[in-house]
């Protein structure tokens, strides 16, 4: 019951079409009431005066805060990726082989990751860093933000590369293992290069999460774009209108990639060039062995 | 050990973990549901508004949704959420709620997707016998596709669960007393047991969430309709 789900109602007569018409008043109007009513409050404690979004969207409070802010977060979200990525291929592949040790070590990894919170794993890499005094202090909050946010999200993709070979049809391993390629070729050469396929656009919306986890760094003082929305903020005695303007920002970028995603998924469907379904971090268990084909829901963090 | 558990109120900070949990997992789940329901119905508008708010929350970071809650619902709209002289001291209170506020608010929209997932596992053909009998949109949404929809959702509410477990860490933002806010105490007042802290966090987050995804696994299998 997937795109349509029209199917749950009848074409609509005469009386549920006039139902549907006050329902859609009704439900509109509680909607506007309650937009009314915040821009009244907000009104009242003049957060509405030009003055105040003036301060925020002046070209100078792009240039020097919002802007480098959005970079920095975007180069956060870049590293994090990248790195992510490969360490993910290589979990995946030493959690499917058949070496015990080296099986059991990537287990161990990827299942204590997953359940550690991304902030805790922030808050303790930055701290680390800043007791050892490895690195000079400035690259520290970066650090520490790409540190949490690869060690999560590495683990869930190496989980959804795993699943994604899960969902293949079983005649793919067995082909490559019927004509003579020992079990680590036929994930290397055939299995994983399909499950990358398939999962192409869940790696795609991974992206929006680490995006938007990548926010978790204002608690370590990475100026990402809600440290910076925090600076312009108070500087132009205006927070709350520099948080709606990160929050704009942050809907716009996500959303983009979003499209993104369902774009890629589409023209795969169309061109059949995956034998696997989408993989979906949020379909993957959290717990151990029952990897298992996937409905089609975005992720989250 | 006994200096972080105690002094620095770990235990407590835990506590503070599960209740923010619980409550959130129930708002989360009724705004949830209600959204879902939206976004299923024959109206537009509703539909309209369900995805609107799907699209905004699922995409704006958590820390941000939470700092709203401080600075926009408290701090402009002055909506109160504790009595001011409520037990455990009006700000703390009223932050913890807040928090719970922004944490439901947040992954209601998960829980809203998870349902919607529920609901495409099942046979089109329910969904019109439903209809050739004569049940209203009501009435088969209530009798046949939620109860349904639920028992299939089971998984990716599992894992909403467990990520919101996970994010309450987030409150710290607004200064609830919760796991993420003790590790910062320890590391800035005594930096030697970073790595205690460290430990024993990550321990009680395996131990809240290992059960809940086991649970998951368990009920998923046990609840699935078999078809």
């Amino acid at each position: 019951m997937s795109a349509d789900t029209s199917v749950l109602f009848d074409v609509p007569g005469p009386r549920a079409r006039t139902r549907h018409r006050i329902l859609a008043v009704v439900g509109g109007l509680i909607v506007l009431a309650v937009l009314a009513w915040v821009l009244l409050r907000m009104d009242e404690k003049g957060q509405l005066s030009p003055d105040k979004w003036m301060g925020v969207l002046r070209w100078d409070a792009w240039r020097y805060y919002l802007l480098p802010g959005l970079r920095s977060t975007l180069i956060a979200a870049f590293l994090a990726i990248v790195i992510s990525m490969g360490l993910a291929l290589l979990l995946a592949m030493t959690r499917m082989s058949e070496n015990f040790p080296l099986r059991w070590a990537a287990t161990i990894f990827v299942e204590f990751f997953r359940g550690v919170p991304v902030l805790i794993m922030m808050l303790f890499a930055f701290y680390f860093l800043v007791m050892m005094g490895w690195l000079p202090s400035s690259v520290n909050p970066l650090v520490g933000t790409v540190t949490g946010l690869v060690c999560y999200n590495s683990s869930v993709l190496a989980e959804v590369i795993r699943n994604g070979v899960a969902s293949l049809p079983s005649g793919q391993r067995e082909a490559g293992l019927s004509i003579g390629l020992s079990p680590s070729q036929t994930r290397r050469m055939i299995l994983i290069p399909q499950s990358l396929t398939a999962m192409m656009p869940t790696l795609v919306s991974q992206v929006i999460v680490i995006t938007k986890d990548s926010a978790l760094g204002y608690m370590i003082l990475y100026p990402e774009l809600v440290t910076s929305a925090r600076q312009l903020g108070s500087g132009a005695g205006a927070p709350f209108q520099a948080y709606v303007i990160a929050a704009v920002v942050f809907i716009a970028v996500n959303y983009g990639i979003d499209r993104l995603a369902r774009w890629v998924e589409s023209k795969q469907r169309r061109r059949g060039r995956s034998s696997g379904k989408v993989a979906n971090p949020q379909d993957v268990p959290m717990v151990g062995a029952a990897v298992r084909g996937t409905a089609n829901t975005p992720g989250h963090g | 050990m006994q200096t972080i558990l105690q002094d620095f109120g770990l235990l407590a900070a835990f506590w503070m973990t599960i209740k923010l949990t619980a409550w959130s997992a129930i708002f989360s789940l009724v705004i949830g549901t209600v959204v879902a329901i939206m976004r299923l119905s024959p109206v537009g508008v509703l539909r309209n508004v369900g995805t609107a708010y799907v699209t905004l929350l699922r995409n704006t970071p958590l820390t941000l949704i939470i700092l709203f809650c401080s600075i926009g619902v408290y701090g402009q709209l002055g909506i109160v959420l504790a009595s001011r002289d409520a037990p455990g001291g009006f700000i703390d209170t009223n932050n913890f709620r807040l928090a719970i506020l922004g944490l439901s608010v947040y992954h209601a929209a998960f829980v809203c997707e998870a349902i919607r997932s529920g609901v495409n596992t099942i046979p089109l053909g329910q969904a019109e016998a439903a209809r050739s009998i004569g049940l209203t949109f009501g009435q088969s949404l209530r009798q046949i596709v939620l109860p349904q929809a639920f028992r299939g959702a089971i998984t990716p509410l599992g894992n909403t669960l467990i990520a919101l477990t996970k994010n309450t860490t987030i409150a710290a933002a607004i200064g609830v007393a919760e796991t993420a806010l003790v590790m910062k105490n320890v590391a800035e007042f005594d930096p030697g047991l970073l790595w205690t802290a460290f430990g024993l966090i990550a321990l009680g987050f395996v131990l809240l969430t290992v059960p809940m995804g086991l649970l998951t696994s368990y009920f998923a299998q046990r609840l699935a309709v078999k078809r």
